[in-house]
Protein backbone atom coordinates (compact mmCIF):
# COMPACT_ATOMS: atom_id res chain seq x y z
CA UNK A 1 0.00 0.00 0.00
CA UNK A 2 1.08 3.55 -0.74
CA UNK A 3 1.98 6.24 1.75
CA UNK A 4 -0.35 9.03 0.66
CA UNK A 5 -2.50 10.70 3.35
CA UNK A 6 -5.15 13.36 2.79
CA UNK A 7 -5.78 15.45 5.91
CA UNK A 8 -9.11 17.29 5.92
CA UNK A 9 -8.96 19.73 8.82
CA UNK A 10 -9.44 23.48 9.23
CA UNK A 11 -7.16 24.35 12.16
CA UNK A 12 -3.85 25.54 10.65
CA UNK A 13 -1.71 24.64 13.66
CA UNK A 14 -3.19 21.16 13.94
CA UNK A 15 -2.54 20.68 10.22
CA UNK A 16 1.06 21.77 10.70
CA UNK A 17 1.65 19.41 13.63
CA UNK A 18 0.07 16.36 11.98
CA UNK A 19 1.83 17.05 8.72
CA UNK A 20 5.15 17.22 10.55
CA UNK A 21 4.60 13.99 12.49
CA UNK A 22 3.46 12.00 9.48
CA UNK A 23 6.05 13.43 7.10
CA UNK A 24 8.86 12.39 9.42
CA UNK A 25 7.42 8.88 9.41
CA UNK A 26 7.67 8.83 5.64
CA UNK A 27 4.14 9.74 4.62
CA UNK A 28 3.25 12.08 1.83
CA UNK A 29 0.65 14.48 3.35
CA UNK A 30 -1.79 16.54 1.33
CA UNK A 31 -4.27 18.84 3.09
CA UNK A 32 -7.70 20.28 2.51
CA UNK A 33 -9.52 22.73 4.80
CA UNK A 34 -13.03 23.12 3.49
CA UNK A 35 -16.14 20.98 3.79
CA UNK A 36 -18.16 21.48 0.60
CA UNK A 37 -15.30 20.63 -1.76
CA UNK A 38 -13.85 17.84 0.39
CA UNK A 39 -15.23 14.97 -1.70
CA UNK A 40 -13.69 16.47 -4.86
CA UNK A 41 -10.40 16.76 -3.03
CA UNK A 42 -10.53 13.06 -2.08
CA UNK A 43 -11.34 12.03 -5.63
CA UNK A 44 -8.51 14.19 -7.03
CA UNK A 45 -5.87 13.25 -4.49
CA UNK A 46 -6.58 9.50 -4.56
CA UNK A 47 -5.02 9.02 -1.09
CA UNK A 48 -4.39 5.69 0.61
CA UNK A 49 -5.90 7.08 3.80
CA UNK A 50 -8.08 10.04 4.81
CA UNK A 51 -7.96 11.84 8.15
CA UNK A 52 -11.28 13.65 8.44
CA UNK A 53 -12.29 16.24 11.04
CA UNK A 54 -15.96 16.31 12.03
CA UNK A 55 -16.30 20.07 12.43
CA UNK A 56 -15.48 21.67 9.11
CA UNK A 57 -16.68 24.89 7.55
CA UNK A 58 -19.35 24.31 4.91
CA UNK A 59 -20.13 20.65 5.40
CA UNK A 60 -19.86 18.35 8.39
CA UNK A 61 -17.36 15.50 8.45
CA UNK A 62 -20.22 13.04 8.89
CA UNK A 63 -21.80 14.19 5.62
CA UNK A 64 -18.46 13.98 3.85
CA UNK A 65 -17.96 10.45 5.17
CA UNK A 66 -21.41 9.50 3.88
CA UNK A 67 -20.44 10.91 0.43
CA UNK A 68 -17.18 8.98 0.44
CA UNK A 69 -18.88 5.69 1.30
CA UNK A 70 -21.48 6.32 -1.40
CA UNK A 71 -18.76 6.35 -4.07
CA UNK A 72 -18.10 2.84 -5.29
CA UNK A 73 -14.38 3.42 -5.84
CA UNK A 74 -13.95 5.02 -2.39
CA UNK A 75 -16.06 2.54 -0.41
CA UNK A 76 -13.03 0.71 0.97
CA UNK A 77 -10.87 3.78 1.61
CA UNK A 78 -9.66 3.84 5.25
CA UNK A 79 -11.04 6.95 7.00
CA UNK A 80 -9.85 8.12 10.41
CA UNK A 81 -12.40 10.48 11.96
CA UNK A 82 -11.29 13.28 14.29
CA UNK A 83 -13.69 15.04 16.60
CA UNK A 84 -13.42 17.55 19.39
CA UNK A 85 -16.44 16.08 21.06
CA UNK A 86 -15.77 12.69 22.59
CA UNK A 87 -19.44 11.92 22.98
CA UNK A 88 -20.60 8.39 22.45
CA UNK A 89 -23.29 9.76 20.16
CA UNK A 90 -20.64 11.04 17.73
CA UNK A 91 -18.73 7.80 17.93
CA UNK A 92 -21.86 5.76 17.17
CA UNK A 93 -22.67 8.09 14.30
CA UNK A 94 -19.18 7.74 12.83
CA UNK A 95 -19.30 3.97 13.12
CA UNK A 96 -22.72 3.69 11.51
CA UNK A 97 -21.52 5.80 8.58
CA UNK A 98 -18.54 3.54 8.03
CA UNK A 99 -15.59 5.27 9.69
CA UNK A 100 -12.60 2.93 9.91
CA UNK A 101 -11.45 4.49 13.14
CA UNK A 102 -12.47 7.28 15.49
CA UNK A 103 -10.11 9.54 17.44
CA UNK A 104 -10.97 12.30 19.95
CA UNK A 105 -9.12 15.57 20.24
CA UNK A 106 -6.81 16.19 21.93
CA UNK A 107 -4.91 13.07 20.83
CA UNK A 108 -1.29 12.17 21.45
CA UNK A 109 1.10 12.19 18.48
CA UNK A 110 2.04 8.58 19.16
CA UNK A 111 -1.60 7.48 19.00
CA UNK A 112 -2.12 9.36 15.76
CA UNK A 113 0.93 7.75 14.20
CA UNK A 114 -0.04 4.29 15.41
CA UNK A 115 -3.58 4.69 14.05
CA UNK A 116 -2.36 5.81 10.65
CA UNK A 117 0.15 2.95 10.40
CA UNK A 118 -2.46 0.42 11.41
CA UNK A 119 -5.10 1.68 9.01
CA UNK A 120 -2.72 1.77 6.07
CA UNK A 121 -1.34 -1.70 6.75
CA UNK A 122 -2.40 -4.10 4.01
CA UNK B 1 -70.41 33.79 61.04
CA UNK B 2 -67.65 33.11 58.51
CA UNK B 3 -68.89 32.38 55.05
CA UNK B 4 -67.36 28.93 54.97
CA UNK B 5 -69.43 27.54 57.82
CA UNK B 6 -72.66 28.37 56.02
CA UNK B 7 -71.69 25.56 53.66
CA UNK B 8 -71.41 22.92 56.38
CA UNK B 9 -74.78 21.43 55.43
CA UNK B 10 -73.80 21.22 51.77
CA UNK B 11 -70.60 19.39 52.68
CA UNK B 12 -72.51 16.94 54.88
CA UNK B 13 -74.85 16.23 51.98
CA UNK B 14 -72.01 15.73 49.51
CA UNK B 15 -70.17 13.43 51.86
CA UNK B 16 -73.31 11.42 52.56
CA UNK B 17 -74.12 11.06 48.86
CA UNK B 18 -70.54 10.07 48.15
CA UNK B 19 -70.81 7.29 50.68
CA UNK B 20 -74.14 6.24 49.20
CA UNK B 21 -76.04 6.73 52.48
CA UNK B 22 -79.70 7.56 52.57
CA UNK B 23 -80.73 10.71 54.38
CA UNK B 24 -83.04 8.72 56.62
CA UNK B 25 -80.32 6.22 57.53
CA UNK B 26 -77.88 8.94 58.56
CA UNK B 27 -80.61 10.74 60.51
CA UNK B 28 -81.39 7.54 62.40
CA UNK B 29 -77.73 6.89 63.18
CA UNK B 30 -77.27 10.28 64.79
CA UNK B 31 -80.70 10.32 66.40
CA UNK B 32 -82.50 13.13 64.60
CA UNK B 33 -85.42 13.22 62.20
CA UNK B 34 -84.84 13.00 58.48
CA UNK B 35 -86.60 16.30 57.91
CA UNK B 36 -84.31 18.03 60.41
CA UNK B 37 -81.27 16.55 58.66
CA UNK B 38 -82.75 17.77 55.40
CA UNK B 39 -82.89 21.31 56.78
CA UNK B 40 -79.30 21.02 57.96
CA UNK B 41 -78.16 19.72 54.58
CA UNK B 42 -79.73 22.70 52.87
CA UNK B 43 -78.01 25.07 55.25
CA UNK B 44 -81.27 26.19 56.82
CA UNK B 45 -80.24 25.14 60.30
CA UNK B 46 -76.96 25.82 61.94
CA UNK B 47 -75.17 22.82 63.25
CA UNK B 48 -72.48 22.42 65.85
CA UNK B 49 -71.52 20.69 69.07
CA UNK B 50 -72.25 17.04 69.67
CA UNK B 51 -74.51 16.60 66.65
CA UNK B 52 -71.73 17.76 64.33
CA UNK B 53 -69.30 15.38 65.99
CA UNK B 54 -71.80 12.52 65.64
CA UNK B 55 -72.39 13.25 61.98
CA UNK B 56 -68.69 13.54 61.39
CA UNK B 57 -68.19 10.14 62.98
CA UNK B 58 -71.06 8.59 61.03
CA UNK B 59 -69.62 9.97 57.80
CA UNK B 60 -66.06 9.04 58.80
CA UNK B 61 -64.76 12.55 58.25
CA UNK B 62 -63.10 15.25 60.34
CA UNK B 63 -65.58 17.81 61.58
CA UNK B 64 -63.22 20.59 60.56
CA UNK B 65 -63.48 19.38 56.97
CA UNK B 66 -67.25 19.68 57.26
CA UNK B 67 -67.20 23.13 58.80
CA UNK B 68 -64.32 24.72 56.98
CA UNK B 69 -64.07 22.68 53.84
CA UNK B 70 -60.74 21.88 52.34
CA UNK B 71 -58.64 24.26 50.41
CA UNK B 72 -59.05 22.88 46.91
CA UNK B 73 -55.71 24.23 45.77
CA UNK B 74 -54.05 22.39 48.65
CA UNK B 75 -55.89 19.20 47.76
CA UNK B 76 -54.83 19.54 44.14
CA UNK B 77 -51.21 19.93 45.14
CA UNK B 78 -51.41 16.93 47.46
CA UNK B 79 -53.00 14.76 44.77
CA UNK B 80 -50.30 15.76 42.36
CA UNK B 81 -47.64 14.88 44.91
CA UNK B 82 -49.28 11.52 45.56
CA UNK B 83 -49.23 10.76 41.84
CA UNK B 84 -45.53 10.04 42.04
CA UNK B 85 -45.67 7.89 45.13
CA UNK B 86 -47.12 4.39 45.32
CA UNK B 87 -47.70 4.31 49.07
CA UNK B 88 -49.30 7.73 49.06
CA UNK B 89 -51.57 6.66 46.23
CA UNK B 90 -53.02 3.99 48.45
CA UNK B 91 -53.92 6.70 50.96
CA UNK B 92 -55.56 9.01 48.42
CA UNK B 93 -59.04 8.26 49.71
CA UNK B 94 -58.04 9.79 53.05
CA UNK B 95 -56.58 12.95 51.57
CA UNK B 96 -59.23 15.21 53.09
CA UNK B 97 -58.87 13.59 56.46
CA UNK B 98 -55.14 14.19 56.26
CA UNK B 99 -55.34 17.82 55.27
CA UNK B 100 -58.16 18.39 57.77
CA UNK B 101 -56.30 16.86 60.71
CA UNK B 102 -52.82 18.11 59.88
CA UNK B 103 -53.25 21.33 57.92
CA UNK B 104 -49.71 22.44 58.70
CA UNK B 105 -48.11 19.21 57.56
CA UNK B 106 -50.32 19.13 54.50
CA UNK B 107 -49.25 22.64 53.56
CA UNK B 108 -45.62 21.75 54.10
CA UNK B 109 -45.94 18.70 51.86
CA UNK B 110 -47.72 20.67 49.14
CA UNK B 111 -45.15 23.43 49.37
CA UNK B 112 -42.21 21.00 49.17
CA UNK B 113 -43.79 19.24 46.25
CA UNK B 114 -44.22 22.53 44.43
CA UNK B 115 -40.61 23.42 45.14
CA UNK B 116 -39.35 20.09 43.81
CA UNK B 117 -41.31 20.62 40.61
CA UNK B 118 -39.82 24.10 40.29
CA UNK B 119 -36.32 22.80 40.76
CA UNK B 120 -36.90 20.03 38.26
CA UNK B 121 -37.79 22.69 35.75
CA UNK B 122 -34.62 24.60 36.51
CA UNK B 123 -32.55 21.45 36.04
CA UNK B 124 -34.33 20.77 32.79
CA UNK B 125 -33.65 24.31 31.63
CA UNK B 126 -29.97 24.07 32.52
CA UNK B 127 -29.55 20.72 30.87
CA UNK B 128 -31.29 22.06 27.77
CA UNK B 129 -28.81 24.86 27.78
CA UNK B 130 -25.84 22.51 28.07
CA UNK B 131 -27.11 20.45 25.17
CA UNK B 132 -28.36 23.13 22.84
CA UNK B 133 -26.58 26.32 23.70
CA UNK B 134 -24.65 27.30 20.56
CA UNK B 135 -22.25 29.56 22.42
CA UNK B 136 -21.27 26.86 24.88
CA UNK B 137 -20.85 24.31 22.14
CA UNK B 138 -18.72 26.64 20.01
CA UNK B 139 -16.58 27.65 23.00
CA UNK B 140 -15.88 24.07 23.99
CA UNK B 141 -14.97 23.22 20.43
CA UNK B 142 -12.59 26.16 20.28
CA UNK B 143 -10.92 25.20 23.55
CA UNK B 144 -10.54 21.55 22.52
CA UNK B 145 -9.16 22.46 19.10
CA UNK B 146 -6.60 24.76 20.63
CA UNK B 147 -5.60 22.19 23.23
CA UNK B 148 -5.19 19.63 20.46
CA UNK B 149 -2.82 21.88 18.53
CA UNK B 150 -0.87 22.74 21.68
CA UNK B 151 -0.53 19.12 22.75
CA UNK B 152 0.69 17.96 19.37
CA UNK B 153 3.06 20.89 18.92
CA UNK B 154 4.47 20.62 22.43
CA UNK B 155 5.12 16.89 21.97
CA UNK B 156 6.93 17.54 18.71
CA UNK B 157 9.14 20.15 20.38
CA UNK B 158 9.88 17.92 23.35
CA UNK B 159 10.35 14.62 21.56
CA UNK B 160 12.10 15.45 18.29
CA UNK B 161 15.86 15.37 18.85
CA UNK B 162 17.09 16.74 15.53
CA UNK B 163 14.45 19.43 14.97
CA UNK B 164 15.40 21.87 12.23
CA UNK B 165 15.80 25.43 13.71
CA UNK B 166 13.28 26.85 11.23
CA UNK B 167 10.67 24.27 12.21
CA UNK B 168 11.53 24.80 15.84
CA UNK B 169 10.90 28.55 15.57
CA UNK B 170 7.68 27.93 13.73
CA UNK B 171 6.35 25.52 16.34
CA UNK B 172 7.33 27.88 19.14
CA UNK B 173 5.38 30.62 17.46
CA UNK B 174 2.34 28.34 17.00
CA UNK B 175 2.55 27.37 20.64
CA UNK B 176 2.59 30.98 21.76
CA UNK B 177 -0.39 31.88 19.53
CA UNK B 178 -2.38 28.84 20.53
CA UNK B 179 -1.80 29.31 24.23
CA UNK B 180 -3.06 32.87 23.97
CA UNK B 181 -6.13 31.65 22.13
CA UNK B 182 -6.68 28.98 24.74
CA UNK B 183 -6.45 31.50 27.57
CA UNK B 184 -9.02 33.75 25.90
CA UNK B 185 -11.35 30.88 25.09
CA UNK B 186 -11.15 29.48 28.61
CA UNK B 187 -11.81 32.89 30.10
CA UNK B 188 -14.86 33.46 27.93
CA UNK B 189 -16.16 30.06 28.92
CA UNK B 190 -15.66 30.65 32.63
CA UNK B 191 -17.33 34.05 32.38
CA UNK B 192 -20.27 32.51 30.61
CA UNK B 193 -20.63 29.65 33.11
CA UNK B 194 -20.38 32.12 35.98
CA UNK B 195 -23.35 34.03 34.61
CA UNK B 196 -25.33 30.84 34.19
CA UNK B 197 -24.56 29.71 37.73
CA UNK B 198 -25.79 33.05 38.92
CA UNK B 199 -29.10 32.62 37.19
CA UNK B 200 -29.46 29.06 38.41
CA UNK B 201 -28.62 30.16 41.93
CA UNK B 202 -31.73 32.26 42.08
CA UNK B 203 -33.77 29.31 40.87
CA UNK B 204 -36.70 31.20 39.56
CA UNK B 205 -38.56 30.82 36.33
CA UNK B 206 -39.41 33.84 34.22
CA UNK B 207 -43.14 33.24 34.28
CA UNK B 208 -43.12 32.85 38.05
CA UNK B 209 -41.24 36.10 38.48
CA UNK B 210 -43.92 37.87 36.49
CA UNK B 211 -46.63 36.10 38.48
CA UNK B 212 -45.04 37.16 41.77
CA UNK B 213 -44.73 40.70 40.48
CA UNK B 214 -48.40 40.83 39.48
CA UNK B 215 -49.68 39.03 42.57
CA UNK B 216 -47.93 41.58 44.76
CA UNK B 217 -49.94 44.25 42.91
CA UNK B 218 -53.17 42.29 42.81
CA UNK B 219 -52.84 42.31 39.01
CA UNK B 220 -53.58 46.02 38.93
CA UNK B 221 -50.67 48.24 37.88
CA UNK B 222 -51.82 51.70 38.93
CA UNK B 223 -48.72 53.40 37.51
CA UNK B 224 -49.67 52.25 34.01
CA UNK B 225 -53.32 53.23 34.43
CA UNK B 226 -52.47 56.89 34.94
CA UNK B 227 -49.19 56.82 33.06
CA UNK B 228 -47.14 58.03 36.03
CA UNK B 229 -44.31 55.55 35.47
CA UNK B 230 -42.99 54.11 32.22
CA UNK B 231 -42.65 50.34 31.90
CA UNK B 232 -38.86 50.39 32.20
CA UNK B 233 -38.99 52.29 35.49
CA UNK B 234 -41.46 49.78 36.90
CA UNK B 235 -39.26 46.89 35.86
CA UNK B 236 -36.10 48.46 37.21
CA UNK B 237 -37.79 48.95 40.58
CA UNK B 238 -39.27 45.46 40.85
CA UNK B 239 -37.51 43.10 43.26
CA UNK B 240 -39.44 40.13 41.92
CA UNK B 241 -37.93 40.40 38.44
CA UNK B 242 -34.45 39.00 38.91
CA UNK B 243 -33.52 37.28 35.66
CA UNK B 244 -33.09 38.86 32.26
CA UNK B 245 -35.79 36.64 30.79
CA UNK B 246 -38.14 37.46 33.66
CA UNK B 247 -37.65 41.16 32.97
CA UNK B 248 -38.13 40.59 29.27
CA UNK B 249 -41.39 38.74 29.88
CA UNK B 250 -42.55 41.51 32.22
CA UNK B 251 -41.60 44.17 29.70
CA UNK B 252 -43.74 42.56 27.03
CA UNK B 253 -46.62 42.00 29.44
CA UNK B 254 -46.55 45.54 30.82
CA UNK B 255 -46.19 47.12 27.39
CA UNK B 256 -49.38 45.36 26.37
CA UNK B 257 -51.00 46.37 29.67
CA UNK B 258 -50.20 50.03 28.95
CA UNK B 259 -51.52 49.68 25.41
CA UNK B 260 -54.74 48.07 26.69
CA UNK B 261 -55.14 50.77 29.34
CA UNK B 262 -54.78 53.49 26.73
CA UNK B 263 -57.45 51.89 24.55
CA UNK B 264 -59.81 51.17 27.43
CA UNK B 265 -59.08 53.52 30.34
CA UNK B 266 -60.16 52.58 33.85
CA UNK B 267 -62.79 55.28 34.49
CA UNK B 268 -65.11 54.57 31.54
CA UNK B 269 -64.61 50.83 32.03
CA UNK B 270 -65.71 51.07 35.67
CA UNK B 271 -68.76 53.14 34.68
CA UNK B 272 -69.85 50.54 32.16
CA UNK B 273 -69.14 47.65 34.53
CA UNK B 274 -71.62 49.26 36.93
CA UNK B 275 -74.14 49.57 34.10
CA UNK B 276 -73.60 46.34 32.18
CA UNK B 277 -72.02 44.10 34.82
CA UNK B 278 -69.03 41.86 34.17
CA UNK B 279 -70.29 40.93 30.72
CA UNK B 280 -67.25 40.98 28.42
CA UNK B 281 -69.41 40.60 25.32
CA UNK B 282 -71.57 43.62 26.12
CA UNK B 283 -68.51 45.62 27.19
CA UNK B 284 -66.59 44.76 24.02
CA UNK B 285 -69.56 45.79 21.93
CA UNK B 286 -70.06 49.01 23.84
CA UNK B 287 -66.42 50.06 23.46
CA UNK B 288 -66.00 48.59 20.01
CA UNK B 289 -62.98 46.58 21.10
CA UNK B 290 -61.63 43.08 20.69
CA UNK B 291 -63.09 40.93 23.53
CA UNK B 292 -59.56 39.73 24.41
CA UNK B 293 -58.65 43.30 25.41
CA UNK B 294 -61.78 43.52 27.56
CA UNK B 295 -60.80 40.20 29.21
CA UNK B 296 -57.38 41.57 30.10
CA UNK B 297 -58.84 44.83 31.38
CA UNK B 298 -61.39 43.05 33.56
CA UNK B 299 -58.65 40.83 35.00
CA UNK B 300 -56.68 43.99 35.82
CA UNK B 301 -59.49 45.78 37.66
CA UNK B 302 -58.48 46.92 41.14
CA UNK B 303 -59.55 44.22 43.62
CA UNK B 304 -62.67 45.76 45.13
CA UNK B 305 -64.21 47.28 42.04
CA UNK B 306 -64.94 44.03 40.22
CA UNK B 307 -66.88 42.76 43.22
CA UNK B 308 -65.79 39.20 42.40
CA UNK B 309 -62.62 37.33 41.71
CA UNK B 310 -61.82 37.55 38.01
CA UNK B 311 -59.54 34.84 36.62
CA UNK B 312 -57.76 34.85 33.27
CA UNK B 313 -55.68 32.34 31.37
CA UNK B 314 -53.98 32.88 28.04
CA UNK B 315 -52.32 30.27 25.85
CA UNK B 316 -50.42 30.36 22.59
CA UNK B 317 -51.08 28.22 19.54
CA UNK B 318 -49.31 25.23 21.08
CA UNK B 319 -51.67 25.30 24.05
CA UNK B 320 -48.91 26.39 26.40
CA UNK B 321 -50.29 28.62 29.15
CA UNK B 322 -48.48 31.91 28.76
CA UNK B 323 -50.41 33.83 31.38
CA UNK B 324 -52.45 32.84 34.40
CA UNK B 325 -54.34 34.85 36.93
CA UNK B 326 -55.61 32.47 39.53
CA UNK B 327 -59.10 32.48 40.93
CA UNK B 328 -60.14 30.67 44.10
CA UNK B 329 -61.52 27.21 43.42
CA UNK B 330 -60.35 27.02 39.81
CA UNK B 331 -57.11 25.08 40.13
CA UNK B 332 -54.69 25.76 37.30
CA UNK B 333 -51.97 23.26 36.43
CA UNK B 334 -48.67 24.51 37.66
CA UNK B 335 -46.69 23.08 34.78
CA UNK B 336 -47.60 21.23 31.68
CA UNK B 337 -50.85 21.07 29.85
CA UNK B 338 -54.30 21.68 31.26
CA UNK B 339 -57.60 19.92 30.60
CA UNK B 340 -58.25 19.67 26.84
CA UNK B 341 -61.93 20.40 27.45
CA UNK B 342 -61.26 23.92 28.66
CA UNK B 343 -63.14 26.38 26.46
CA UNK B 344 -59.73 28.08 26.12
CA UNK B 345 -58.60 25.26 23.83
CA UNK B 346 -61.91 24.93 22.04
CA UNK B 347 -61.60 28.60 21.13
CA UNK B 348 -58.15 27.84 19.71
CA UNK B 349 -59.72 25.62 17.08
CA UNK B 350 -62.29 28.28 16.17
CA UNK B 351 -60.39 31.55 15.87
CA UNK B 352 -62.45 34.73 16.32
CA UNK B 353 -65.55 32.86 17.52
CA UNK B 354 -66.58 33.99 21.01
CA UNK B 355 -67.41 31.03 23.25
CA UNK B 356 -69.36 31.38 26.48
CA UNK B 357 -69.54 28.20 28.52
CA UNK B 358 -70.72 27.33 31.99
CA UNK B 359 -68.23 24.81 33.34
CA UNK B 360 -68.12 22.48 36.31
CA UNK B 361 -64.58 22.03 37.48
CA UNK B 362 -64.09 18.48 38.77
CA UNK B 363 -63.63 18.31 42.49
CA UNK B 364 -65.45 17.62 45.68
CA UNK B 365 -67.66 19.49 45.39
CA UNK B 366 -67.49 20.42 41.72
CA UNK B 367 -67.21 24.17 41.35
CA UNK B 368 -69.21 26.06 38.79
CA UNK B 369 -67.78 28.92 36.76
CA UNK B 370 -68.78 31.01 33.81
CA UNK B 371 -66.07 31.22 31.17
CA UNK B 372 -65.69 33.45 28.13
CA UNK B 373 -63.10 32.40 25.59
CA UNK B 374 -61.88 33.81 22.32
CA UNK B 375 -58.93 33.17 20.07
CA UNK B 376 -57.43 36.10 18.19
CA UNK B 377 -54.39 36.65 15.97
CA UNK B 378 -51.57 38.50 17.73
CA UNK B 379 -48.70 39.14 15.38
CA UNK B 380 -49.73 41.36 12.53
CA UNK B 381 -47.77 40.23 9.53
CA UNK B 382 -50.53 40.75 7.01
CA UNK B 383 -50.94 38.03 4.42
CA UNK B 384 -47.32 37.01 4.59
CA UNK B 385 -47.71 34.97 7.77
CA UNK B 386 -46.95 33.14 9.84
CA UNK B 387 -50.30 33.49 11.53
CA UNK B 388 -49.75 33.65 15.27
CA UNK B 389 -52.81 32.97 17.41
CA UNK B 390 -53.50 33.48 21.06
CA UNK B 391 -56.46 32.20 23.02
CA UNK B 392 -57.80 33.88 26.17
CA UNK B 393 -60.32 32.67 28.70
CA UNK B 394 -61.96 34.85 31.32
CA UNK B 395 -63.13 32.99 34.44
CA UNK B 396 -66.05 34.38 36.45
CA UNK B 397 -68.20 32.89 39.21
CA UNK B 398 -70.82 30.57 37.78
CA UNK B 399 -74.61 30.77 37.83
CA UNK B 400 -76.43 28.73 40.51
CA UNK B 401 -76.14 24.97 40.19
CA UNK B 402 -79.69 24.34 39.07
CA UNK B 403 -79.61 26.98 36.35
CA UNK B 404 -78.46 25.06 33.31
CA UNK B 405 -76.34 22.08 32.34
CA UNK B 406 -72.62 22.78 32.48
CA UNK B 407 -69.64 21.44 30.58
CA UNK B 408 -67.66 19.15 32.89
CA UNK B 409 -63.97 20.02 32.87
CA UNK B 410 -60.94 19.33 35.05
CA UNK B 411 -57.61 20.84 35.92
CA UNK B 412 -55.45 18.32 34.17
CA UNK B 413 -55.87 14.59 33.53
CA UNK B 414 -53.55 13.35 36.25
CA UNK B 415 -55.55 14.90 39.05
CA UNK B 416 -58.99 14.68 37.46
CA UNK B 417 -61.56 12.23 38.82
CA UNK B 418 -63.76 12.10 35.71
CA UNK B 419 -63.27 8.45 34.83
CA UNK B 420 -65.19 8.25 31.56
CA UNK B 421 -63.95 11.48 30.02
CA UNK B 422 -63.58 11.14 26.23
CA UNK B 423 -60.75 13.67 26.21
CA UNK B 424 -58.58 11.85 28.73
CA UNK B 425 -54.92 11.61 27.66
CA UNK B 426 -53.45 9.84 30.67
CA UNK B 427 -54.80 7.85 33.57
CA UNK B 428 -55.91 9.71 36.63
CA UNK B 429 -54.20 9.03 39.87
CA UNK B 430 -57.57 9.47 41.52
CA UNK B 431 -59.25 6.45 39.99
CA UNK B 432 -58.57 4.33 43.05
CA UNK B 433 -59.00 7.17 45.45
CA UNK B 434 -62.61 7.94 44.71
Amino acid sequence: MGRNVLLIEDEPNIIEAIRFILSRDGWHVQTHSEGTSALDAVQRARPDLVILDVMLPGRSGFDILRDIRACAELAALPVLMLTAKGQSRDRAMAESLGASRFMTKPFSNADMLAAVRELAAP
Amino acid sequence: MPRSSTMTGTRIRERRLMLGLKQSDLARTVGISASYLNLIEHNRRRIGGKLLVDIGRALDIETSVLTEGVDSALLGALRDAAAQHVAARADLSRIEEFSGRFPGWAKLLAERHRRVAELERVVEMLSDRLTHDPFLSASLHEVLSTVTAIRSTAAILAETDDLDPDWQARFHRNLRDDSRRLAEGAQALVGYLDDSADVAGRQSLPQEELEDFLTARDHHVAELEDGTAPVDTLIAGADELVTASGRDLARRYLARYAEDAARLPLAPLLRQVVRLGLDPGALAQHFGLDPAIVFRRLAALPGASAGVNVGLVICDGSGTLTFRKRVAGFALPRFGAACPLWPLYQALSRPMAPIRTTVDLAGRPARRFMTYAICTPVAGNGFDGPQVLESSMLILPGPPEDAAPAQPIGTSCRICPRADCPARREASILADGL
